[in-house]
């Protein structure tokens, strides 16, 4: 028994029973942590005095069965985007390479109460601008399955950190892809939550209206035991819905036959990697032995997703990153600084990347005087589209299946030189973030020795139909078990 | 074929307060131009009528009561400050003094 590839659901099981203590298998995951990280470099930073104090408290719970939740002692990575008090929290940015926030993200707090333990928190693209993790401001992830290729983006250290066996589930977080992207080419099981399932408070903004927190994990059941445990309402992030949080995992042995499963006919074009066309049908055919009835359905405006995601993407986010501004936190060049102004523009300068810039400069053109109908508007009626596409489809069916990128993992410099080039790799993952529905990623297979993923979205708040489905797939197939040499 | 020239760029970059260099500028010239006239795509959408999407959550309003609650103190607040005087953040001039 190797621990550091257990599930969380084994892991818990062996704790509960105390044939291991959490002390031991985070000591193992901070071992390999430090033994292959240096190859795969998913963590930003490793916390090895946190995780050894939070597993001897997760033990003491365990030893006197106070509060026992299946995520005490239980090691996990964070995407470095999520506020954690006291443990810089840099959202891979040389404007934040320093930052150490005073207060937890309320999903922190969450994990903190449920006696998880945190091995280290990850790379990511910068301010989660990008798709490879080439876009970090300190370094880039590789793929465990082959070092030479990317991990995916922006939650990529988290994916890798899942497949290389350094955590046993991950936070990620998704504003076009980001948690199913990274989860696909690593070969892991993750979910974008509906918008507004989970708090974004302590979340550093992206796009205030797409960002969804999820859980990435090995299976399909780890991830709705995740989520059990950090969705809900949140008084400091009023989006967040008033609904209680179902018990995903008392509904996920529910049988699929005869329920409906939607084929999105604009998904399934040309473009798409012959592996990975091969390995959906694959999936679709799994299904229909399963019981399920296959329809096809039409979701028109998918190909104005893209548009509609990047436009709202660039003026969301060119007004979030205002605050880093070089005054009261984070970086702050003030070489012969004449004013405050002179301060903003040399510590955005010098603290923001390339990518990061291009994003914040088509955000303040999308909506500056002359183009903001055009540009701004226009996007948002589209929205509206996109929207009621999904509403249409999900009316006939209960999840729709759908890959989640034309490819497979590409080679690291690949997409580097073209900045729409590595927009258009986004392509099948963007829309369900303008249009708020859940989306949950699974293993689907491998093409050319590399892992395909693919993904159910569902309709909005039921996440528990996803992990259904997607479960009832991992009873019959084992790709999501392989795991990479490394 | 759009095209952003460098002017619009600088513009651009001011509007977001960042300092650029003429060579930056003439880079994102180029690819600024090749992304909005991808973009310029959704002029196929007809979205007369089409309301712009507002909230995406169905929120409803949330009300509470202004009740006063301990926060962080401004000690522990300031921590993060790279320049502080007196309990506050310090930063140069705002309002020009010519």
């Amino acid at each position: 028994m190797e621990l550091t590839n257990l599930t969380i659901q084994e892991a818990s099981e062996l704790l509960k029973t105390k044939k291991i203590s959490s002390v031991e298998l985070t000591q193992a995951m901070l071992k390999r942590a430090h033994d292959v990280d240096s190859k795969v470099k998913s963590y930003v930073t490793i916390t090895d005095d946190v995780a050894l104090e939070q597993a001897k408290q997760a033990d003491e719970r365990i030893a006197k069965n106070d509060n026992v939740t299946p995520l005490t002692g239980i090691p996990f990575a964070m995407k470095d985007c999520i506020s954690t008090r006291g443990i810089k929290t840099t959202c891979s940015s040389k404007i934040l390479e320093n930052y150490v926030p005073q207060y937890n993200a309320t999903v922190t707090n969450k994990l903190n109460e449920a006696g998880a333990v945190l091995v280290g928190k990850t790379n990511m693209d910068e301010f989660g601008m990008g798709s490879s993790t080439e876009n970090s401001g300190f370094f880039t992830t590789r793929n465990p399955w082959n070092l030479d290729y990317v991990p995916g983006g922006s939650s990529g250290g988290a994916a890798a950190a899942m497949s290389a066996s350094l955590a046993t589930f991950s936070i990620g977080e998704d504003t076009g892809g980001s948690v199913r992207q990274p989860a696909s080419f690593c070969n892991i099981t993750g979910i974008k939550p509906t918008y507004g399932r989970v708090s974004r408070y302590g979340l550093i903004s992206l796009v205030s209206s797409f960002d969804g927190i999820g859980p990435m994990a090995r299976d399909v059941y780890d991830c709705a035991t995740v989520l059990e445990h950090i969705a809900g309402h949140d008084e400091n992030d009023s989006t967040t819905y008033q609904s209680p949080v179902p018990h995903y995992t008392s509904t996920i042995n529910k049988p699929i036959k005869k329920m409906k499963l939607g084929i999105p006919k604009e998904y399934f074009v040309a473009g798409m990697e012959a592996g990975v066309q091969s390995a959906l049908q694959e999936a679709i055919r799994t299904y229909e032995k399963l019981g399920m009835e296959i329809h096809e359905v039409s979701l028109p405006h998918t190909k104005y997703g893209l548009p509609v995601y990047y436009l709202l993407l660039f003026a969301e986010a060119s007004s979030n990153l205002a605050r880093f501004d070089g005054t009261r936190f984070g970086l702050s060049v003030s070489k012969n600084a004449k004013d405050v102004i002179d301060i903003y523009l040399q510590t955005r300068r010098e603290g923001f990347g390339d990518e990061v810039k291009r994003r914040i400069m088509l955000g303040a053109y999308a909506l500056s005087a002359g183009y903001y109908d055009a540009y701004y508007l226009k996007a948002q009626k589209v929205r509206t589209l996109l929207r009621r596409d999904f509403e249409t489809a999900l009316a006939s069916c209960d999840v729709l299946l759908a890959p989640i990128s034309p490819t497979t993992a590409f080679k690291i410099g690949e997409k580097t030189n073209d900045p729409l080039d590595m927009y258009l790799s986004d392509i099948y993952t963007v829309a369900t973030n303008p249009a708020g529905v859940p989306a949950l990623a699974l293993p689907a297979g491998f093409s050319k020795d590399m892992p395909v993923g693919m993904q159910l979205i569902g309709k909005h708040l039921d996440e528990a139909t996803l992990f259904q489905v997607g479960h009832a797939y991992q009873q019959v197939t084992d790709w999501h078990k392989k795991l990479p040499n490394l | 074929m759009s095209t952003i020239d460098t002017k619009t760029v600088k513009h651009v970059a001011n509007l977001v307060r960042l300092g650029i260099s003429e060579e930056e500028a003439q880079k994102f010239s180029g690819q600024f131009s090749s992304i909005i006239d991808y973009f310029n795509m959704l002029n196929e959408v007809d979205t007369e009528n089409i309301p712009p999407a507002s909230d995406i959550a169905n929120a409803e309003n949330v009300l509470r009561e202004d009740e006063v609650k301990p926060s962080m103190s401004r000690e522990e607040f300031l921590k993060n400050a790279p320049q502080t005087e007196r309990g506050y953040v310090k930063v140069p001039t705002v309002l020009g003094d010519e």
